[in-house]
């Protein structure tokens, strides 16, 4: 039992890298990933929010949309909680830890867009992961998004002193650096689990 | 070149919403493993767009402003679940070759970002041919980034072989790290023809990330009112 959740947590992080081989959350990957401390601020947010939201997206298909047979309205129940998650999460920081809220603060609302939240409740759907399998998952997902964006941020923070030719300059060449991430993390896909 | 055709072109070339807008990069970089599967993505967004576009034009002056951003995910969604169900019935191949990404539609800012943008302020006839015209422009970035990734990974054009025997393709291409590199080529090139994307324009605050755009919308449009 404990050692099939570690291997979800190693390949949800590591070989199936939810950024570098799955494309989700490229907006936020590609647009906060100028610093390590914001991205990793980020990283903590998208920990947090994920983890939560695939439990509970776990427990409302199993216990309401299954029982009546609604799994075809599993898109719009998930993608509402998560909206509702997230503004709550925000509430409920706010009031108890201002200290967390603070530091998470504005990547809280940004995270209601980032499909690998919705993606990963869907996948756990799709994978027909149990309630402590949906939450390993969920938070193995966000470590392995954490672990991309703050070292795509650590390789920005170098190319910005560096010269590069024009036309590569922005965009191309943090899309340069994510193909070289991306090749690396292929790398994980030979570890025989 | 009446305002039909003006907004089909702007979908297509002056505001490409992938190419230029850089708008769902997630679905781009993912589905373009080959041309067909860029194609059935970029249809499956062009209609959706289209229905979600009419859906809110006609409902915008009933929506009230505080609740619209749940509002449009409502309707966006509900689109989203009927294509997905569509999909699953007549091209099953085609489904799940392109798997959690239809469900996923619901969160390309592509969508939500329009019907914030232009459907909500303007009659449907309007709203209905910038989705057409958005969901062109969509589809064909798909469709050649995809014909390009396929040719150089597989050695083939729409599942038809065009590289000789001989000729070993470059695996990497279709893979993962093919899909940052074709991009990021892409982009260079463009910037190379100092063609103006979002990603050379440096809007500040915006960072091609939907929800902070989304943000800044809004703030726009109480600026707006304000004055």
């Amino acid at each position: 039992m404990n050692t099939s959740l570690l291997l979800i947590i190693i390949t949800t992080a590591l070989v199936n890298n939810v950024v570098l081989s799955q494309f989700l959350g490229i907006c936020s990957f590609l647009g906060v990933s100028k610093q390590i401390k914001t991205s990793a601020s980020l990283g903590a947010a998208v920990i947090f929010v994920i983890t939560i939201s695939s439990g509970v997206a776990n427990l409302l298909y199993t216990f309401l949309l299954a029982p009546l047979h609604l799994e075809y309205l599993e898109t719009i129940v998930f993608i509402l909680v998560i909206a509702t998650l997230v503004q709550m999460v925000e509430m409920f920081l706010k009031k108890t830890s201002p200290a967390i809220y603070q530091a998470l603060g504005i990547y809280l609302p940004l995270i209601t867009t980032n499909c690998a939240v919705l993606g990963v409740a869907l996948t756990n759907v799709q994978n027909g992961y149990g309630f402590m399998e949906s939450v390993t998952a969920g938070f193995g997902t966000a470590v392995g998004y954490t672990i991309a964006i703050v070292l795509l941020a650590g390789i920005r923070e170098r190319i910005d002193e560096s010269s590069i030719p024009a036309p590569f300059r922005g965009a191309p060449v943090v899309l340069l650096s994510a193909a070289l991430m991306a090749i690396a993390f292929m790398g994980f896909g030979s570890l025989s689990l | 070149m009446n305002q039909y055709m003006e907004r089909i072109y702007n979908g297509i070339i002056k505001e490409n919403p992938c190419i230029i807008l850089m708008l769902g990069m997630c679905p781009t970089l993912a589905v373009t493993t080959s041309a067909i599967n860029g194609i059935g993505m970029g249809l499956s967004t062009l209609a959706v767009l289209i229905f979600s576009n009419l859906i809110i034009s006609i409902m915008r002056n009933v929506i009230p402003d505080q609740v619209r951003l749940p509002a449009y995910i409502v309707i966006v969604a509900s689109l989203v679940t009927v294509v997905d169900l569509v999909m699953q019935a007549y091209v099953p191949s085609l489904y799940s070759a392109l798997g959690i990404y239809i469900p996923l539609i619901v969160v390309n800012c592509i969508i939500l970002g329009r019907a914030e943008a232009y459907a909500n302020k303007v009659p449907p006839d309007l709203a209905v041919m910038d989705g057409v015209g958005m969901g062109l422009g969509f589809t064909i970035a798909l469709t050649v980034i995809g014909l390009v990734r396929e040719f150089l990974g597989a050695g083939t054009a729409f599942g038809f072989t065009v590289l000789p025997e001989a000729c070993e393709p470059i695996a990497i291409f279709v893979k993962a790290p093919g899909a940052f590199l074709v991009m990021a080529v892409l982009i260079a090139i463009l910037n190379a023809a100092s063609i103006s994307t979002a990603a050379n324009k440096k809007v500040e605050g915006c960072d091609g990330c939907c929800a902070s755009c989304a943000k800044s919308c809004d703030a726009e449009g109480k600026e707006e009112t304000k004055a």
